[in-house]
């Protein structure tokens, strides 16, 4: 079976190239690509009309409420949010309820994925026991069994011995380390960052500087054990230099944000509203625009959803006792346009940072167009024009901040392994 | 007359104007007050609600009485003891009282914008007594008409508010309150009770209060939180009471006619020296409370007449 996708303006993150050509897939893979004439012998032929086509999205830390809270989100409904939003893996997170921390568990989670949802799946495992910050996992086996990364998403091992011990074993067998870095201590109850808008508004705040002071001590912490270490998300300027020194140091450090803090700030809370509580909370504009351009150099390798579905029932409360999170597997795709459309980002440079790094950094094969790679891909048209209505979502939970938003770019159809998977 | 609030969610919103209309109207309820009949039936048919989420003496009395003088039917919710306890959220709980049809509803809150979230929920009038940190905007208008009526003018005063700004709803409200109406204020207390870029809302910090009281036309101190007393924000309660207790020796620095207030409970030898307190040619701190039924009873009687008005709007539409 060969399909050829023709007259496709084709992103290609690898070679850095935005041009009109053609992409031809045969039994599930890439065979080729190019802006020459199409080749003759396809069994279908797509005529793309000019719209972009792109490597389907590798999304880090999706939140998929099974086990424990199917109710917020299953895999079902995860999957068809993923297809919908060009995201043709799912990197899921194991802060689940009980947390992904045992072989068993994990299988539970690829056996359910492969029967539900119509995306890739790359599970990652918890890195201590109950995601308690006492005792390791089994991540030898879990490493067998599929993970492709350990952390204890936002609960921070505070120990730094049993971290070091964790990051020593992780790198003996060449894991890769997930963590978020914020001063727990400082960080503890807070719902927004300090500032004149937290005072003005009363709420309990964090220091920006809790998230430099975590990236201090992680990054000494890499320096001590060698492990490869992957920073969930880098949310303000001051973390930045302390990524940057790692790196050029040679240390094997990569780093993520949420599209969240690329595209809100502080002060779209406004008026108490709980949908833009996320984890951590949104910053500064002048902070989302020094990240904007650490994403554009690349000193942020990762742009990801950070896709955590939270119910009507936890939204709907004070400000404070609201519970933290924003969907995102279907809003990633039109909010990362906006930072094309604003002209600070080109698309091969944000795809790098949406498939290409992503992949690259999990050993995953997808997330690029070379012959050979499965054919994961998403055609969208990065200027039509819409309207987010929260309750069109495939998620169960639909607490987007994005709600009613004015947007621009969407997706028109995804392949996951050559089937698509979504659009006609 | 100007006030044109659906709801009395916060100093906030409101223009100065609004804020002279509330002033001026209570000027005429202190004197109703201080007369042999004190019953109107201004906001007669009317059903008051008063929530309290937080324990509360003072200013739950102060709006029941303010309600009764005015001949609203007023009703009390312990809200701590309620159904709250039972795991009932706020919207849940404001859904089933707006179900009974409420007019005014008084609402006291342990999270900041928890008042501002049931407002969006209900059809009546909504009036903050006090959400977390965030806004107490009764209480910036009763200080605010005593120092009107203290000092015959509430501009160009160098006012200064001392003590644990960071945990008051009181601070923040008047802090909005006089700065819209063109004072200067002086805040004054130890950095750990300041909240994050303070600097940044037109005030001037102070951490010694010789050199914040010097000149001031007004002394307002706040209460500090017992809880807050020991360790974590500052070392000891005799320490605080040495460098920000007000006693004689610090108010000598202020203007020879400066007023003190204080917006209750005291905590007589830790914020603020018992005889200060008492002295009742410099405190004005029982004028407050007398004020504070005054500005309430002019609060729900505006927020009345404007959800009459869109009542008798509804039926001729």
């Amino acid at each position: 079976m060969k399909t050829l996708l023709e007259n496709a303006r084709i992103i290609d993150p690898e070679g850095g190239t935005d041009r009109i050509g053609w992409l031809l897939i045969e039994n599930g893979a890439i065979a080729g690509t190019g802006c020459e004439e199409a080749p003759q012998g396809a069994d279908e032929r797509i005529n793309c009309a000019g719209k972009c086509l792109a490597p389907g999205i590798v999304d880090i830390g999706v939140k998929i409420g099974e086990p424990g809270e199917r109710h917020k989100e299953s895999f079902a409904s995860a999957g068809r949010a993923a297809a919908a939003g060009g995201v043709t893996t799912m990197v899921t997170r194991p802060d689940t309820t009980p947390a992904i921390d045992t072989p068993e568990a994990l299988e539970f989670v690829t056996r359910r994925a492969t029967e539900d949802s119509p995306v890739r799946i790359a599970p990652m495992a918890a890195l201590t026991k109950g995601r308690a910050g006492r005792e390791m996992t089994e991540i030898g086996f879990l490493l067998d069994a599929g993970a492709v990364a350990f952390t204890d998403g936002d609960a921070v091992t505070t120990d730094a011995k049993v971290l070091s011990r964790a990051m020593t074993y992780a790198r003996s067998l060449g894991a890769l380390v997930m963590a978020h870095p914020q001063d727990p201590s400082l960080s503890k109850g807070a719902a927004v960052t300090s500032g004149k808008f937290a005072s003005l508004r009363g709420l309990p705040a964090v220091s920006p500087m809790a998230e430099r002071m975590a990236m201090d001590r992680d990054m000494a912490l890499v320096e001590m054990t060698g492990v490869r270490y992957h920073a969930d998300q880098i949310t303000t300027a001051r973390a930045l230099p302390a990524l940057e020194r790692a790196k050029k140091n040679g240390l094997d450090v990569t780093a993520g944000v949420s599209i969240h803090h690329l595209t809100l700030n502080e002060l779209d809370v406004g008026d108490y509203r709980t949908f833009f509580k996320v984890k951590p909370p949104l910053r500064s504009e002048d902070d989302r625009q020094a990240l904007i351009q650490a994403v554009a150099s690349g000193l942020i390798d990762v742009v990801c959803s950070m896709h955590t579905p939270q119910d009507e029932e936890s939204k709907r409360l004070p400000f404070e006792e609201a519970a933290s999170g924003a969907v995102g597997l279907e809003t990633l795709l039109p909010a990362a346009m906006r930072l094309v459309h604003s002209g600070q980002i080109d698309l091969p440079t944000l795809w790098r940072a949406l498939s290409l790094n992503p992949a690259k950094r999990l050993g995953l094969a997808g997330g690029r167009l070379t012959a050979g790679s499965p054919a994961d891909l998403v055609l969208f048209d990065p200027d039509a024009p819409f309207v987010l209505d929260r309750f069109k979502l495939n998620s169960k939970s639909k607490n987007t901040p994005f709600d009613g938003a004015r947007m621009q770019g969407k997706v028109l159809s995804t392949w996951v392994g050559g089937a698509r998977v979504f659009g006609g | 007359m100007t006030f044109r609030q659906k709801h009395l969610l916060g100093i906030e919103p409101l223009h100065p104007e609004e804020i002279r209309t509330v002033l001026d109207l209570a000027d005429q309820y202190v004197d109703f007050n201080r007369g042999s009949s004190k019953h109107a039936d201004t906001l007669a048919g009317l059903t008051q609600i008063n929530m309290f989420f937080e324990n509360s003496t003072r200013t739950q009395a102060s709006f029941e009485l303010a309600g009764k003088r005015l001949g609203a039917d007023v009703m009390n919710m312990a809200m701590q003891a309620s159904s709250i306890k039972k795991g009932e959220t706020l919207i849940d709980t404001a859904l089933t009282l707006n179900a009974m049809h409420p007019d005014l509803l008084v609402v006291r809150h342990p999270h900041s914008g928890a008042v501002d979230l049931l407002a969006q929920k209900v059809n009546c009038a909504v009036l903050n007594a006090g959400d977390g940190r965030h806004e107490h905007p009764t209480q910036a208008l009763l200080d605010a008409l005593t120092i009107r009526r203290a000092k015959g003018q509430l501009h160009r005063l160098n006012i200064a508010i001392c003590g644990d700004i960071a945990h008051s709803r009181v601070a923040r409200s008047n802090i909005l309150l006089l700065g819209k109406m063109e004072n200067r204020i002086r805040l004054v207390g130890p950095p750990t009770l300041m909240p994050a870029r303070i600097d940044e809302f037109g005030v001037e910090v102070y951490d010694d209060m010789r050199e914040g009281l010097r000149d001031v036309d007004v002394v307002m101190m706040l209460r500090l939180q017992r809880e807050r007393m020991d360790g974590g924000f500052i070392p000891s309660e005799r320490e605080y009471y040495h460098r920000f207790g007000l006693d004689a020796d610090k108010l000598s620095v202020a203007k020879p006619d400066a007023i003190v207030m204080h917006p209750g409970p005291m905590n007589r030898g830790v914020e603020i020296d018992g005889e200060i307190a008492d002295d009742i040619t410099r405190s004005v701190i029982q004028e407050q409370v007398e004020m504070g039924v005054a500005v309430r009873m002019a609060a729900m009687d505006l927020l009345a007449r404007n959800l009459r008005a869109k009542l008798d709007e509804g039926r001729y539409a």
